[in-house]
């Protein structure tokens, strides 16, 4: 079934250039030469990287948070005595027990300080500095490591589903392909219509059950398995990767959790593990020549608020997974969660820019030199030393 | 306050559009509903239509008659109509995505409404926009007792309210087939009063009805048959309608016109439209200063539209009364479309799927199945009526999930929202919308709000 409507796909979308194929993606594919694989998963909305990787060693986390991130006493799993992992990535374990799950608990972009999803994921994806104004960064910096690949071919872009892939739009060419399941109403969309409703009688009277029938209204996608997007993401995309394909991008939906947090964490979450662990089940050898990248916009406050949620923040967690990856162990330092350690008093202090280790996954995976890295792909990143994140 | 330009496209219009330049004074926006009244290139004419039944009837006579390939060539023939009613909704949506700022086309809507006929097969589909094409357009900015005669007598209505079966007791073909059952049908002629005309408030009986029946008798439309008018089937001998007496020994189609005449001018019409009109344009419950007005100008005028057009044009009530309309799922779709930044060559050229899964579909399940409205009191207007839950649940998926399929490239949903709404945005949406956690969740909540659903 995949493989016919991938042909169909396929031959619909020849003749469009990437650019000028519109990027409606949430997965993007890319064919290139070697045997190593890159899956970038974009998670959409701003993890709260605290209550997924729970620093319960640090003495200041207990004031902070209430409802949440409350430690091995309350479901998480110690991982190393400082960080205990969210019990909705316990799934995650055996991985973690293999070296094949790590994560650095405080990186960011170069984004600061307006903490907008919209330009906090622009540049994720386009992968600048702040040097340039967000509406002129128009590609995506695994386009740039696209054209940095040598004998990379027209194996091009798959789109999924509503959210659009920056990250790989660009002059490399890119194909796209949507799942026939029903999108999904994040808990944040669903939030945020409420409240636009709440105003006006009419709306507002007519939305509570409204909102219940989207959940399930479905008018064009009879067969849609409601929830399983991210399932048929992962599958297709081991699909492809155990084809030409080496780099794969999608992106999971639902991290904005300003709200009942300890809920709609736990459905992301759970949606991110067997993300995971589909990839690994459907890559079978390959698997181990495989690097998944989970990353996000930035992070979340680092107190809860007073709805048992957590707003825009600054610093945040970025996950790796894959049987390339030398895990079982935090990347980097951890800032600390003192009122002097923080962020403007009230994020994570990132201590690293995430795109240095993306950068350092590609130059050790693909052999791209660090100048065209530091040069072409993230222009005026300084890479640092290396953290040796992949076995 | 609004800028004039898009108070008047968002009330009269089908609101904002990246690409189009909206008049900018009542007289320009009135004056803009000329181009509505233009013929488009493939308008579905009766002159056409008449020779596709033909052709129809002779495919069905050659299946009967086990002609070879007769089924075949009957299948095609009815994809061809399929395939030209199909082009002709979507020209519907192409047109009014084109219109700045979009009020002859509303009006082409509004006045289809008020001359209701559904379609039932492919045929009276198809009828459906000939009568757009020649009854409505032509007579946007003329005089009602001209759009009046031409939506009566229009084949289309004469099917629809059953008057091509209304045949006089004592006409020469009743009375040559006297077995032959058949007599008045009153439908055309309680309509034309109740909802075309008077309205069903007004001071008439079932005595006007009954005569006016008698008096419309020889209008009917058969394929074969020339014309709309046969004077063998209409009833001889004068009748009186409203106090007046029409006709003579012969029913002529002159009598006809004469009696359609004196009911577009009657103050009873003059007060039902001008309601009318402001319960569409202005609010549910309309302002009656508007009503009186509009009342006024029409009776001043012999019913001249143009004249009416431009009384809307300049009403304070529209400023006054912002946003007291729900769009309706018709003018909710051609807004989006708009907003999103399609022309009308893009309209036309969407995708056979995606004309379905995305616009027709959905303008169904909100509640407005292409030309199948329930009666030929044609569609509601109460917002209760579109802001149902099943309707606002339609509109949320479209927005969440719609924007992709007919746009590649989705705006920036800040940018967006000053596209769609300008300055007329809530707080709150203007608030929310740089909140949401991806650009398409954004800009779904600006398709969503009650601030575009509303005009």
């Amino acid at each position: 079934m995949l493989t016919r409507r991938l042909f169909l796909k396929s031959t619909a979308l020849i003749g469009c250039s990437a650019a000028a194929h519109p990027l409606m993606s949430t997965a993007t594919f890319a064919g290139a030469p070697g045997e190593n694989r890159l899956v970038v998963i974009i998670l959409r909305g701003a993890m709260d990287g605290l209550d997924v990787f729970q620093p319960y060693g640090d003495p200041d986390l207990a004031a902070l948070r209430q409802t949440l991130s409350l430690g091995p006493d309350h479901g998480a799993t110690d991982l190393d005595g400082f960080f205990a992992l969210h019990s909705a990535l316990s799934p995650l374990l055996p991985l973690w027990n293999a070296g094949q799950l790590s994560f650095a608990p405080a990186v960011s972009t170069p984004y600061r300080d307006k903490r907008s999803h919209f330009d906090g994921q622009d540049m994720l994806e386009a992968g600048t500095g702040t040097d340039l104004e967000i509406d002129s960064q128009q590609d995506g910096w695994l386009n740039r490591l696209l054209q940095q690949m040598p004998g990379q071919d027209s194996e091009t872009a798959y789109s999924v589903g509503v959210a659009q892939m920056r990250i790989l739009r660009g002059a490399a060419e890119a194909k796209s392909w949507t799942p026939k399941v029903n999108m999904d109403l994040s808990p944040q969309a669903e939030l945020l219509l409420t409240r636009i409703y709440h105003d006006d009688p009419l709306f507002r009277e007519a939305s509570a059950q409204a909102l219940e029938i989207v959940a399930g209204l479905s008018p064009d996608l009879p067969e849609a398995k409601r929830g399983q997007e991210h399932l048929e993401l992962a599958s297709f995309a081991a699909n492809r990767l155990n084809g030409a394909t080496r780099i794969a991008s999608f992106s999971l939906p639902g991290w904005d959790t300003h709200a009942g947090q300890a809920r709609g964490i736990e459905r992301s979450l759970t949606r991110l593990s067997e993300t995971i662990l589909s990839l690994k089940a459907d890559l079978g050898a390959n698997w181990d020549r495989t690097t998944v990248m989970a990353m996000t916009e930035f992070g979340r406050t680092v107190r809860e608020n007073g709805s048992g949620g957590t707003d825009h923040g600054t610093g945040g967690a970025m996950l790796m997974a894959g049987g390339a990856v030398r895990g079982g162990r935090a990347l980097g330092d951890w800032p600390g969660l003192a009122e002097g350690d923080l962020y403007a008093g009230r994020d994570l202090m990132p201590l690293r820019d995430i795109r240095a280790y993306a950068a350092w996954a590609m130059h050790a995976k693909f052999g791209i030199p660090r100048a065209a890295l530091e040069g072409a792909v993230f222009p005026g990143l300084d890479m640092g030393s290396d953290p040796r994140i992949l076995a | 306050m609004l800028p004039y330009d898009h108070l008047a496209a968002f009330r009269l219009g089908y609101g904002l559009s990246p690409h189009l330049t909206l008049p900018a004074d009542p007289q320009a926006v009135a004056g803009s509903v000329t181009a509505a009244t233009r013929p488009g290139p493939d308008d579905v004419t009766m002159d056409r239509l008449r020779a596709w039944q033909m052709e129809g009837q002779e495919l069905n006579r050659d299946r009967r008659e086990k002609v070879p390939d007769a089924d075949e060539a009957f299948r095609t023939h009815r994809q061809e109509m399929n395939h030209i009613f199909r082009g002709a909704v979507v020209e519907r949506f192409a047109r009014a995505v084109d219109d700045a700022p979009g009020f002859g086309e509303r009006l082409v809507w509004f006045w289809a409404d008020h001359f209701t006929v559904a379609g039932r097969n492919h045929y009276t589909n198809l009828m459906t926009e000939a009568l757009v094409s020649e009854a409505i357009r032509p007579h946007l900015t003329g005089r009602f007792a001209q759009m009046l005669f031409a939506a009566e007598t229009h084949p289309a209505m004469l099917t629809y309210l059953d008057q091509s079966r209304s045949i006089g007791p004592n006409s020469i073909q009743a009375r040559r087939n006297p077995d032959k059952a058949g007599g008045l049908n009153e439908n055309l002629a309680r309509e034309m009063i109740e909802l075309h005309s008077l309205g069903a408030g007004a001071d008439y009986d079932q005595q006007d009805i009954e005569q006016l029946a008698e008096l419309l008798t020889g209008l009917a439309y058969y394929p074969r048959q020339p014309g709309v008018f046969q004077r063998r089937r209409a009833e001889p001998g004068a009748e009186t309608v409203l106090g007046t007496s029409y006709g003579g020994r012969k029913g002529t189609l002159d009598d006809i016109r004469a009696v359609i005449d004196d009911l577009a001018v009657h103050p009873a019409t003059a007060a039902h439209l001008a309601r009318k009109m402001a319960v569409h344009f202005v609010a549910d419950d309309p302002p009656q200063a508007l009503v009186d007005r509009l009342t006024d100008v029409f009776m001043d005028t012999g019913g001249d539209l143009g004249a009416m057009n431009l009384t809307l044009a300049e009403a304070p009530e529209l400023e006054t009364h912002f946003r007291a309309k729900m769009r309706q799922p018709f003018e909710f779709l051609v807004a989006g479309l708009r907003s999103l930044g399609l022309d009308g060559a893009q309209v036309r050229d969407l995708r056979p799927r995606i004309v379905n899964t995305r616009l027709l579909q959905p303008m169904a399940i909100m509640g407005q199945p292409w030309a199948s409205p329930q009666g030929p009191d044609g569609w509601p207007e109460a917002a209760e009526v579109w802001a149902s839950p099943q309707g606002l649940a339609m509109r949320i998926n479209w927005a969440l999930a719609a924007p992709v399929d007919l746009v590649g490239r989705l705006p920036d949903a800040r940018r967006f929202l000053q596209t769609c709404l300008g300055d007329s945005a809530s707080e709150t949406l203007a608030w929310a919308v740089p909140r949401a956690e991806s650009q398409s969740d954004g800009v779904a909540l600006v398709l969503a709000s009650a601030d575009f659903n509303r005009r």
